[in-house]
């Protein structure tokens, strides 16, 4: 037989043509899978807008003049700082900001106002806790705004030229990598995708065998590969159907930008696509229930959050936890994200994750068909 | 080959549990043979094991001149299987079920639509072909899984309890299809509870607790077991089979 003729032969066709018709049928499941992104990247946007706005902030106030009370009441009234009380030492400070009574911490030394005076650039700090990026970054970007209007007042009565006269620095404390909201959206759409893929792939087997098809279809001769194949290959679309809603509301809710190429990132994704589904096959093999399989691919979820980088940066983990890191496609797949939407760097930046990716899909399919037997017990 | 299934010292066990035990069974070419034994007697499980559905523990079995251990795939090609369970897809059509199974057993092309033509009108199915199999009474679903199960037109066709739950007229009609596909050379072996399906079989084997206990005709067995009828032997097997569990 022709290789064209073994190809047509295939029992992978007949598979791949029930499974879209089933998927059809199954609206609900499939407004599900591609609703949930939006739902999730909206509540998240959500969050964060509530989340920039008044926040608890406490004043050290080392000047006690009347330059330092301007700036304190410019950064009280930017609507991002609520200026909760006033403290008198570093020490408070850092208890105040660990204990969660403050987010943000205005830090204004003794010679703030006679730099001014002076010429000189006068430096104030503004603390934010930046463990949580979402609200740090828009803590980050209202310190600035708050430090702008108060320059250009100063420059404005000054009526001259001269050096800048204020310098609000930024402190992040407890996430010194500045990760921000935008650095946070790839990682949700990667969160979403492994979720899913893994999900759907690993219930997909086991559902037929609860439903009691699975013994029907197995005593054909229907080959372990075109089984295996054509019960995952249509959660490609689905999930490439998934990746384009998140980066839809993505751009739209956070503005995330898109420096790179879009046909890049589709390409790359493959691999990552792949590599989940080849996740929740292995899954299914393990498993004879779909509420195991569900158990199993949340669990895996797991380490995919606290792992890849998708919060906590891998360079500050110990040693173990980052090879763990390393056998999670997620770490993979954040990376070529996280480049490729915002870096913009293309192809020479993320081939050795998109290779390394698909090696881990290859790897895993093969384990998966080659654990599946046709046989019920 | 005047054989169609030779099992030798079949067995098969789920932990302690004994389900089939030192099967030895010839089912003839073009014979409708009949499985009965009270519930949980290992018919299901030796069907299993023939299809290869289920690895035997130990002895062996040949279906269409194949081994059941080492050439599975072989006998899958020339077999048909209606599980106990309806088995097919409630989410597609009839006419989809049909086409499914009936590509994955091989058929392509313009054969496929000339034979999937000709099955549903020999099925009486053509009727309902557009109707969600999900949808249909218990008769059809059953005459829909014959269908699906024979559509390549196996050598060989296993029936486990495939009328169960299903009306006198409906039941009719199945065995009326029965006799066709025999009447065609299908070897057929078909598990059931109905005494009236028994008597059409040509030959009865008993399992009692994974044992055979009794082979023959319908008008041999009763004799067996000092019994005048075959539903009389049914009734004392389930109580020594009770009287062995108290
Ligand atoms: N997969 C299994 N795991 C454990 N026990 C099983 C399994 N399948 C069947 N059994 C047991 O094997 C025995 C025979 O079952 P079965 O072959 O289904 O009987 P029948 O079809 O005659 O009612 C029963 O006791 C049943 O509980
Ligand atoms: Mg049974």
């Amino acid at each position: 037989m022709s290789l064209v003729e073994r190809v047509r032969r295939s029992r992978v066709w007949p598979m791949l043509w029930k499974e879209f018709i089933q998927m059809k049928r199954d609206r609900l499941t499939l407004a599900l899978i591609v609703g949930i992104p939006a739902l999730q990247l909206v509540l998240f946007g959500y969050a964060v807008q509530t989340d920039v706005r008044h926040q608890p902030t406490i004043v050290l106030d080392e000047s006690r003049t009347s330059e330092s009370r301007a700036l304190v009441s410019t950064v009280g009234n930017s609507g991002t700082f609520d200026v909760v009380g006033h403290v008198h030492s570093r020490a408070e400070v850092r208890s105040l900001i660990e204990d969660g009574t403050a987010k943000a911490a205005l830090v204004i030394p003794p010679g703030f106002m006679s730099d001014i005076k002076r010429g000189h650039t006068a430096e104030a700090q503004m603390i934010v806790n930046a463990a949580d990026p979402q609200s740090a970054a828009a803590a980050m970007s209202g310190a600035q705004l708050a430090a702008g209007a108060r320059t250009q007042a100063l420059l404005g009565a000054a009526g001259r030229n001269r050096v800048v006269p204020l310098d609000l620095r930024v402190r992040p404390w407890y996430n010194p990598a500045q990760r921000s909201a935008v650095f946070i959206v790839p990682g949700v759409i990667g969160i979403l995708l492994t979720l899913t893929m893994t999900l759907i792939t690993s219930t997909a087997i086991v559902r037929e065998r609860e439903r009691g098809t699975l013994e029907q279809l197995i005593v054909t001769p229907i080959d372990k590969t075109s089984l295996m194949l054509g019960k995952t290959i249509p959660f490609i679309v689905v999930g490439y159907a998934q990746m384009t809603t998140a980066l839809f509301f993505g751009k739209v809710i956070f503005d995330l930008p898109i420096r790179g190429s879009i046909l890049l990132l589709y390409v790359a994704a493959i691999a990552f696509i792949l590599a989940s589904l080849g996740v929740g096959l292995l899954i299914s093999t393990l498993v004879r229930t779909q509420a195991q399989a569900m158990q199993l691919s949340f669990f895996f979820m797991l380490p995919n959050i606290l792992l890849s980088g998708y919060v906590f940066p891998r360079e500050a983990m110990p040693e173990p936890a980052q090879w763990v890191g390393l056998a999670l496609p997620l770490t993979y797949f954040l990376k070529v994200l996280r480049r490729v939407l915002l870096m913009g760097v293309g192809v020479e930046h993320i081939w050795r994750e998109g290779v390394t990716l698909a090696v881990i899909a290859n790897a895993l399919l093969f384990v998966s068909i080659k654990r599946f037997s046709k046989t019920i017990d | 080959m005047t054989v169609a299934v030779e099992t030798a010292r079949l067995r098969k066990t789920f932990g302690a549990l004994v389900a089939v035990d030192a099967l030895d069974l010839t089912i003839r070419r073009g014979e409708v043979f009949g499985l009965l034994g009270p519930n949980g007697s290992g018919k299901t499980t030796t069907i299993r094991m023939l299809c290869g559905l289920l690895e035997p523990t130990s002895g062996s079995a040949t279906v269409a001149g194949f081994d059941v251990a080492r050439e599975p795939e072989k006998i899958r090609e020339r077999i048909g299987y209606m599980s106990q369970r309806f088995g097919l897809y409630d989410d597609l059509t009839v006419l989809e079920n049909l086409r499914f199974y009936a590509t994955v057993y091989g058929l392509h092309g313009a054969d496929r639509a000339t034979r999937l033509a000709a099955h549903m009108g020999e099925m009486g199915l053509a009727v309902r072909a557009t109707q969600l199999a999900g949808t249909l009474s218990g008769g059809w679903k059953q005459r829909l899984s014959l269908a699906c199960a024979t559509a390549h037109r196996p050598a060989i066709l296993f029936l486990d309890e495939p009328t169960a739950g299903v009306d006198p007229a409906a039941r009719r009609a199945f065995w009326d299809s029965i006799y066709v596909l025999a009447g065609s050379g299908t070897t057929i072996l078909v598990t059931t509870h109905y005494m009236d399906e028994a008597e059409r079989c040509q030959r009865l084997a008993f399992l009692s607790r994974g044992h055979l206990i009794g082979l023959g005709t319908p008008a041999e067995i009763p004799a067996q077991f000092g019994q005048a009828t075959i539903e009389a032997v049914f009734v004392e097997l389930q109580r020594r089979d009770e009287g062995a569990a108290a």
